[in-house]
């Protein structure tokens, strides 16, 4: 997963990308066999012990999801984390520190 | 034939790897996820699961920004931002799609109603917004010509 955070004037912008198949389980492969939905279902993040950013997501989103939030109150050289989960239990937790303009 | 000794560490290490990153991520993060809601198969019923049956208003107050004609379905970037007060809850939906819920942000308190995100569009259709405030919901549409299906089969 790779993360962007870029902070300005006490607005922290966040930049997401994560690869993932996000396979909508309607897709049908090569041989017609249709192939098991497999997708991220949830994204969060925190800073200083508290929630940021909640989302559910479905199979709806693009293979290889961007997702750009923006929150009050950090500033540069603090951590924020992301983690995600998707429908199979597969999951990622991936800390980064907000930098300057 | 079977497996190496080496494949055998190797998918074995994989494992462990997978399990210690999952162990690391708290339950309590992930719990909400509105399974009636993401596999509805119109907008009216993935509406209807994920907000019963508030009373929702057109609204100017929410901006959509996505291209007019987007070449590629499989990728169509999408941004939302309002200017409602006490917006909670912004959901994303693409009319003509399999499952039309794409995507739903719950707004926590420091953070700003202003999202993006790229998404899958099956055929030319209507991108429409719900934002909540209060007990009410507030609907922006807008329209995006795909070139290329984006969903696949």
């Amino acid at each position: 997963m790779k993360i962007k955070a870029i902070a300005k004037d006490n607005v922290v912008s966040v930049k997401i990308l994560i690869q993932h198949v996000m396979e909508t389980g309607r897709r049908k492969d090569e041989t017609g066999k249709i192939v098991p939905g497999h997708y991220i279902t949830e994204v969060s993040a925190q800073h200083k012990g508290e929630t940021v950013f909640q989302a559910e997501l479905g199979p709806g989103v693009s293979k290889d999801p961007y997702i750009a939030f923006q929150f009050t109150g950090g500033a540069v050289g603090e951590t924020i984390s992301i983690s995600w989960i998707d429908s199979k239990g597969g999951t990622e937790k991936t800390d980064s520190i907000i930098s300057a303009m | 034939m079977g497996v190496s000794r080496r494949q055998f560490f190797k998918s074995v290490a994989g494992t462990i790897a997978y399990a210690a990153v999952a162990s690391a991520v708290p339950a309590r993060l992930f719990a909400s996820w509105n399974q009636p809601a993401f596999t509805s198969e119109t907008l009216a019923a993935a509406i209807a699961a994920k907000y019963g049956n508030m009373p929702i208003e057109e609204s100017s107050a929410i901006q959509i920004k996505s291209p007019e004609i987007a070449e590629n379905g499989a990728y169509v970037p999408v941004s939302i931002a309002t200017t409602i007060a006490g917006a909670s809850n912004i959901s994303v939906f693409s009319e003509a799609n399999f499952s039309p819920l794409v995507a739903s942000f719950n707004i926590m308190p420091r953070m700003l109603p202003d999202v993006s995100l790229r998404l899958r569009m099956a055929k030319t259709a209507n991108i429409v917004v719900l934002v909540q405030a209060g007990g009410k919901l507030y609907r922006t549409v807008r329209e995006v010509k795909v070139t290329i299906g984006g969903c696949g089969g």
